[in-house]
């Protein structure tokens, strides 16, 4: 499988400071689904905006294999932990947002974020304004946002962190449906085990001051994943073990 | 209250107003002069409309606030949303600024005078102090109060450069402060057109000063409605085109 993006001994420290979280390497190949999960304070947020080249690391360096020049994509595209529209912006005009960057003309634009918020069941919603929308639906377009640039790597910052359970739940079978679909590779941060477990074939753990990556799991559940299954449940368990472990190694409690 | 109530009470309490105002010199408690009766409105703004001075006059000053609101918003917006987001800027003038800002607009009259003589330039040279530093302060506060995470954002998606930033999000985001720097401006804007042309350049205010002087309160009093009317109907105005740019908000 050709690589997304070739990461090597990162890292990460805030304004000088003692680092908080180092050696992190990790090579993603295409159309993997990798989660990071680490308690709070491990750097996860930053460890997605350093890949996205919108903070400098302490040390280490992210590898983008050249593709050769293509206009009509970016290597990464971020979908934050909360919605972040543009107020002032229509729905549609909000997921255009990133092609407006782009050479592309105004119809391209517009069939492409059209055809993102139908990837994301919001087609019918392109007129509306933000406020309109419930929880779930500003992060659909949040997520509609980031697919519309067709990024070979999709970077999630626990997106569904703040939503309710069944929504989250809905969410989460959608980004797999959706990644199937659009065949990018996806790297999501999440402090929830069980959301990893569900979504990811590769689960990697951040623990310890500073943090380092303690375990990389492989997740071989076959899809659609019941949280109900034996092998599920013994997957969470591991992993809240594997978490629970640090704490006391760590004195993280 | 209902609509119908409310509007019932409200013209009452202008009828009330109207009927005391014409009680007044009617009944011999003022002289007409203090105070000239509502009812001989009417005539006299008939005699200033036929006579060619309320439209002359009127036209003239809204040239003069409509020039002097122009440059004196678009210089205080400017500046405000510059300093905003230039922290060296900011330390630089903060100093001039707290020095300039408490000279009110009048207070420059004699430098006015004495810079562009009794002329239109003054006029709208008051008009722009009059204005600037209300849009300098609402503009800086609204830039500086712009969520730094849709700048974030922007550079996420490939919009980090600087004009990017500036019109796709400084500006929208703070277009609701403003706006209600510029409404406010609308209205200052109004008293200092006044105020400026009470010197001596053409216009509402050398109008009400010549009639005053003539002891002509009533022809006074026509130009004071005038201008209410003046202000009324640009806020209103305003408060359309803003309602329409602000349609985002809930």
């Amino acid at each position: 499988m050709a690589t997304v993006v070739d990461i090597r001994d990162l890292t990460i420290a805030y304004g000088g400071g003692p680092p908080v979280l180092s050696g992190f390497s990790a090579t993603l190949p295409e159309r993997s689904f990798t989660c990071v999960v680490g308690s709070s304070g491990v750097g996860k947020s930053t460890l997605l905006r350093v890949i996205a080249d919108l903070v400098a690391p302490a040390g280490g360096e992210v590898v983008v294999p050249d593709r050769g020049h293509d206009e009509g994509s970016r290597p990464f595209a971020l979908v934050f932990q909360e919605p972040r529209l543009l107020p002032w912006r229509r729905v549609i005009d909000n997921v255009m947002f990133g092609l407006e960057g782009m050479k592309l003309s105004h119809r391209q634009r517009l069939t492409r974020a059209q055809e993102a918020l139908a990837l994301v069941g919001l087609g019918d919603h392109a007129g509306r304004w933000p406020h309109q929308l419930s929880g779930g639906q500003r992060q659909r377009v949040n997520l509609a946002r980031a697919l519309a640039v067709r990024p070979r790597l999709l970077l999630l910052d626990e997106p569904f962190s703040a939503l309710d359970a069944v929504t989250r739940h809905t969410l989460q079978g959608e980004l797999l449906r959706l990644a199937r679909e659009t065949g990018t590779s996806l790297l999501f941060v999440t402090h929830d085990l069980d959301e990893a477990v569900f979504l990811a074939d590769r689960v990697i753990v951040l623990g310890g001051r500073p943090a380092r990556v303690t375990r990389d799991f492989r997740v071989s559940l076959a899809h659609p994943r019941q949280r109900e299954d034996a092998g599920f449940i013994d997957h969470v368990r591991d992993l809240r073990d594997a978490l629970s472990e640090l704490m006391v190694d760590g004195g993280g409690i | 209250m209902s609509v119908g109530k409310r509007g019932v009470l409200a013209a009452t309490g202008l009828a009330a107003f109207l009927l005391f105002w014409e009680a007044m010199p009617r009944l011999g408690f003022t002289s007409s002069l203090f105070v000239p009766p509502p009812s001989g409105l009417p005539l006299t703004f008939w005699y200033e409309l036929s006579g060619g001075y309320w439209a002359s006059s009127v036209a003239a000053s809204l040239g003069h606030y409509l020039m002097g609101l122009t440059i004196g918003t678009s210089l205080g917006v400017a500046l405000g949303v510059a300093t905003a987001l230039s922290p060296r800027l900011e330390v630089l003038l903060s100093w001039v600024v707290r020095l300039l800002r408490p000279v009110p607009g009048l207070a420059w009259v004699p430098f006015a005078i004495i810079w562009f003589g009794i002329s239109e330039r003054a006029a709208t040279f008051i008009i722009i102090i009059g204005v600037l530093w209300i849009n300098y302060y609402a503009a800086f506060a609204a830039a500086r109060a712009v969520d730094r995470d849709f700048l974030e954002l922007a550079e996420a998606f490939g919009q980090g450069g600087r004009w990017s930033k500036l019109f796709k999000i400084i500006l929208p985001g703070a277009s609701a402060g403003i706006l209600a720097g510029v409404r406010t401006g609308l209205g200052q804007a109004w008293m200092a057109v006044v105020a400026a042309e009470m010197f001596g350049v053409h216009g509402l205010g050398q109008r009400m000063m010549q009639a005053s002087s003539l002891l002509a309160t009533d022809v006074v009093l026509v130009y004071m409605v005038t201008i209410a009317a003046l202000f009324g109907l640009t806020d209103a105005l305003f408060v359309l085109i803003r309602d329409r740019v602000l349609a985002w908000q809930r």
